[in-house]
Parts: structure tokens; sequence; C-alpha cells
């Protein structure tokens, strides 16, 4: 494993699980410095300095309520903008709106489903160890559908969906078989149409959007 | 509007316990409690005379006299037992319910049948002996001791001689000392007496209320033996199937690993796609049975996160503590039908959901400014009411055909942790 691989926090309580996840990591070139099974093994955990990431199940013992997100979003108080991916049986917009709540990025939210597609759940690892923000699509869909977009033609609500997700231009594009200009052109439709202030960067984009969705 | 209301045992009504006007001198509260006594002893022989005929009536039943008899006499010790009630109910200021079982629509024989089997009417006949023996003593105390000295008084007046004045002063001084202090817990004591004999209320409130009982303990067992049959069903179509699908792709895969390395990918992958579609199948099970959001957050968080997908703003207000999980789930889903309702029926631009918890009773209101006219015999807000109906908790829909719709749920729960 090269040196200045990914140091990686993972907080599961279902060995089974929480071996996988270990195992899949690590097959990607992450190190993972700790995995703890309960909440207090866990803000023990996240006190390390030199963590990227800290890969959390919202559910943890002892209560199996919402241990893992409590922990989480305090230790960002601690530590703003530190990396956070949590995961769950459930997505829940609510629980959503709080991890977003601080308004910073490197917050991913997605089912532990998605884990079962390696390559797409290393790269929201990667992207929000990086800064980014990766929400699952269920939540995403849950808060579009719920909206008024009347204004938005169908392309440009898939290309929302897609950003509210957190992708690049280039994935949006890659995903919809069209080119990355036709890609700009639907952003800046559906920012003006939404009364968004433009902005180039990814992370903040995913932002303005959620914040809208919530609004 | 509708409202479904479930009878409470001790409700005391619209009687306010107010048997003497304020002003009322003790002297005219007594003398008035006397002439009730008196009244109390003469309606006590007409009672004995009328038990002693209907007892008489049972040996004569094999002839028409019996008949005869009880047809007269049941209606007139119905309206004897029918004066005391009423006065024992003013001046108690209690309820004291008849509750005959009816006899309208019947024969004169049905009717005596259905007379035989009510309590209401065999409290009447005990009530006759109890007012003819006991209670008429209980009436005559106070009457006496104020009689006594009265007739030496008026005797002393008639024959215009001192002597009698004199003795009813010696004699009888004590006696008009204890009946300034019997009247009125004697004549009291009568009263209540006679409302424990007469009162059918608490019965027939208990029996109304096992009777409803049974009903919502039925249709709740109904209701979760259907919920348990659809959720074998999900399982078994759904999760179930899949894994169990999932499997033989896998299998399939591991033989073919070698020889076929593509096809063996294509396989795993195909197994893949299908855990997550039974997890999907497993996530929305489980929403149905009890959403993991309302097991974290409580009822306040559960409703905060059934208001984010309503397509409306939704104004959340509810300063709730945490309450026992049946009731929580319960407010839960009914909640989440009525905000289902205003998304797809309302047409409207705002709802609110409200509550509050006066450590009794949990009040939750959902409201929107939409069309109205929402029918409260529905499937769906008479699913809220057999919800609730196990908690004791009723449903109140005001929607005018004007526009708006509230519903008022209404649980009673008290706080135990």
């Amino acid at each position: 494993m090269p040196a200045d691989a990914l140091r990686a926090l993972v907080a599961e309580d279902q060995a089974l699980l929480r071996v996988g996840l270990v195992r899949i990591l690590e097959i990607s070139g992450i190190r993972v410095t700790a995995a703890v099974q309960t909440a207090a093994e866990l803000e023990e955990a996240l006190t390390d300095e030199q963590l990227d990431i800290a890969i959390v199940d919202v559910r943890l013992p002892p209560t199996f309520t919402t241990e893992g997100l409590a922990a989480v979003v305090h230790a960002r108080t601690v530590r703003p903008g530190l990396p956070v991916l949590v995961l769950s049986q459930f997505v829940e917009p609510l629980y959503a709106r709080e991890l977003l709540a601080a308004g910073r990025g490197a917050v991913g939210y997605l089912l532990k489903d998605r884990v079962v597609d390696i390559d797409g759940f290393v790269a929201a690892v990667h992207q929000v160890a990086g800064g980014g923000t990766v929400l699952d699509p269920e939540v995403v869909a849950g808060l579009v559908s719920a909206r008024p977009l009347h204004r938005l033609t169908e392309r440009e609500r898939q290309v929302l969906t897609l950003m509210a997700e957190g992708r690049s231009n280039t994935a949006i594009a890659a995903r919809l078989f069209v080119t990355e200009k036709a890609v700009d052109k639907h952003i800046n439709n559906i920012f003006i149409k939404l009364d968004l202030p433009p902005t180039a960067d990814d992370n903040r984009r995913v932002l303005a959007v959620v914040a809208w969705l919530n609004a | 509007m509708a409202s479904q209301q479930a009878p409470r045992v001790g409700d005391t009504g619209a009687y306010a316990a107010a048997p003497d006007p304020a002003g009322t001198s003790p002297l005219a509260t007594r003398l008035r409690l006397t002439a009730l006594s008196a009244g109390h002893v003469g309606a006590g022989v007409g009672a004995l005379a009328l038990a002693v005929i209907m007892l008489s009536a049972f040996p004569a039943l094999f002839g028409v006299a019996g008949f005869l008899i009880l047809w007269l006499t049941v209606p007139l010790a119905g309206l004897l037992a029918g004066y005391h009630r009423r006065t024992a109910a003013r001046e108690l200021g209690l309820p004291v319910g008849a509750h005959y079982l009816d006899v309208a629509g019947g024969n004169p024989i049905t009717a005596l049948a259905t007379w035989v089997r009510d309590p209401a009417r065999w409290r009447d006949f005990a009530f006759c002996w109890y007012s003819g023996t006991g209670g008429l003593i209980l009436s005559l105390v106070p009457v006496l001791f104020l009689v006594g000295p009265a007739v030496h008084m008026i005797l002393g007046v008639v024959f215009g001689s001192w002597l009698w004045f004199t003795i009813a002063a010696v004699a009888y001084g004590p006696s008009l000392v204890a009946w300034w202090f019997v009247a009125v817990p004697l004549t009291r004591a009568r009263l209540r007496a006679d409302r424990g004999i007469l009162d059918h209320s608490l019965v027939y409130t208990l029996e109304q209320r096992v009777e409803q009982v049974e009903q919502s303990r039925s249709a709740t067992v109904d209701h979760n033996e259907a919920e348990l049959r659809r959720i074998e069903r999900d399982l078994h179509d759904g999760a179930q199937a899949r894994i169990a699908a999932a499997g033989m792709n896998m299998g399939l895969a591991e033989k073919l690993v070698h020889s076929d390395p593509d096809a063996a990918t294509e396989l795993l992958r195909e197994a893949r796609d299908t855990t997550v579609n039974a997890l999907e199948d497993l996530r929305t099970l489980v929403r149905g049975i009890h959403p993991p959001v309302l097991a974290d957050r409580g009822l306040v968080g559960g409703v905060e996160a059934l208001a984010i997908p309503i397509p409306i703003p939704v104004t959340v207000a509810l300063p709730l503590p945490r309450l026992p999980a049946p009731i929580e789930s319960a407010v839960y889903f009914a909640v989440a039908e009525c905000l289902a309702n205003v998304a797809k029926h309302a047409y409207a631009s705002r709802a609110w959901v409200t509550g509050s918890h006066d450590g009794t009773t949990l009040r939750v209101t959902i409201g929107d400014d939409g069309l109205g006219g929402a029918d409260p015999r529905g499937t769906g807000l008479s699913g809220i009411a057999r919800r609730l109906a196990p908690f004791d908790g009723t449903v109140t829909v005001i929607s005018p055909a004007d526009g708006g719709t509230e519903i008022r749920l209404e649980v009673p729960c008290r706080l135990t942790r």
C-alpha cells in the first residue's frame, strides 16, 4: 500500500459488514486505521488527527438509533470539514439535512446497498475525502420529486438530480450521453430558473442545489 | 363534522353539585330536607305496598292475574323510582341513570319478558322493599325529631296551656337539637342510598365500554392478522425470492468461472443487482411496519421527516415529549395518512401539523388551506379512527365545503417515563 494512501476509519457494528467494508477498502488501496463497533469507540477513534475520512454506520450500539450520525456531526464541530461518509440501511432526507447543515462539503450519505458497486463506492470515498459532497440518489430523488419543478424540462431535471448526487459535469455528460458543453448549458438554465448564483465549484454547486431543495 | 366519542366511566356530565342555592339559611335548608324526608316516608309506605303486591304476582304468574298485576305495578314502580332518581340527582348533583331495556315495538308479553331480564327493573323492585323498610326508618327519624315538639307546640296553642309548652321545651329541647344535627346528614344518607340502589349508570357505562373495547380489540386483532399475512406475502414474493435467485446465479457463476469467465462475470453482476433489489424490498417493507426515523427520533422527528417529501410547505410545531411507542406509531401513521391526503386531494397551498401534550392527552391537528369537503367516512379517515381506537383515541374532521380542512386527533396518554 502506498505511503500516501487515504487513512480511513470504519464504524460498523455488524461483523459481516465491517469485515466486508474493510476488505473492499484495503483492496482499493485505502488504509483502514481503525474498525470500531460502538459509539464510544467511534468517538474515541474520531479524535485521530491523521484521519482522512470516517466511514460510519448511522445506527450503532448502545441504543441503535442515530449514534453514528450524532458522533460525526459532533466531530465536525471539533474539526470542521472532517470528511465523513455516512452509511445506512435507510436514507432519510431529515438526516441528510442535519449532515449538510454545517454548510461545508466533505460529506457523503449513502445507502449500504451502494457499497455493492465497488468502483462507485470507492469513487465516492475519494470524492468525499477530497472535500466533495455525495448524496444517495434515493435522497435526491425524494427531494426532487417533492418540489414543484414545473419550470424545468425533463432533461434539466435529470441533470439537477445527478448534480445533487455530487457528480461532475464530465460524469453527467457521460451518464446522459451528451457533450459536456450541453451539460454546461443545462446547468446554466437550471441556475437561472431556480435563481441560484452560478458557481464553478462542484461542491458549492451541490450545496446550493440541496439548500434550494430543502427550502 | 363527525366525532367518535368513547363513553367514559365516572362521567358526571352536565350535573352540577349545588343542592342549596347560596343565601339559603341553615334553618330553611333543614326544614326543606325534613319535608323531603316526610315525602320519602309517604312514598315508602306506598312502595312497601307495591313491593308486596309485586311479590304476590310471582306465584300468580301461572294465571292471568299475575300478568295483570305486573303490567300495572312494574310501570308504577318505575314512576316511583323515577321520582326518587330525580330527587337524588337534584339534591346530590350527581347523575342517577335508569337505563331500562327498550320495550318499544314489542307486545305486552315480550315487554314482560324484557322486564324480567332487565337489571334496572330489578333495581326498582329492590328499591320498593328498601324504601318501605330501612329507607323509611332513615327518613322517619328527622321527621319525628321535629314533629314531636311541633305537636306539643300546637297543643299548647290550641289549649292555651303553658304546660304543653314546658313539656315541649324540656322534653323536646334535646330532640330539636338532635334534629338540627341529624336532619342534613340523615337526609343525604338516604339520598345516597337511593342513588346506590337506583343508579344503573355505572353498570350501563361499563357494559357499553366493554362492548366498545371488544369491538376495537377484535378490529385490532383482525388488522394485525391481515398485516402479518401481507408481510409474509411481501417477504415471500420479494426479498426471499430475490435472495434465492441471487444464490442460484452465484452457484452457476462458481461452476462457470473457469470455463466461461465472461458468463460468470455477467451472472455475478446480475446476482449483485438482485441483492440490491432485495434490500429495496426489505426497506419498503420495514418503512411500512415501523419507520426507522420514528424509532430514532420519535413522533416529532417522524412527522418532520414526513413533511419533507410533501410538495407544499408544511409547518410542523410539535412540542412533545417521547411518548409510549405504540401511541407514537399509531399517531405517526395517522399523520402520514392525513398528509398524503393533503398532497393528493386538497389542492392546498400550505399545510400544518400542530400538537400538544397536557400530561394526560395528546392532541395533534393536521390542517390545510385546500378545497375542504373531506369525507370522514372515507377509507383513509376511517382507517385512522381504527388505528387510534385501541388507545381510546378520537378523530374529528372539520372540513367545510367552502374550503380548508382540519383533522384533530386526540389520544389519552399518560407519560410513563
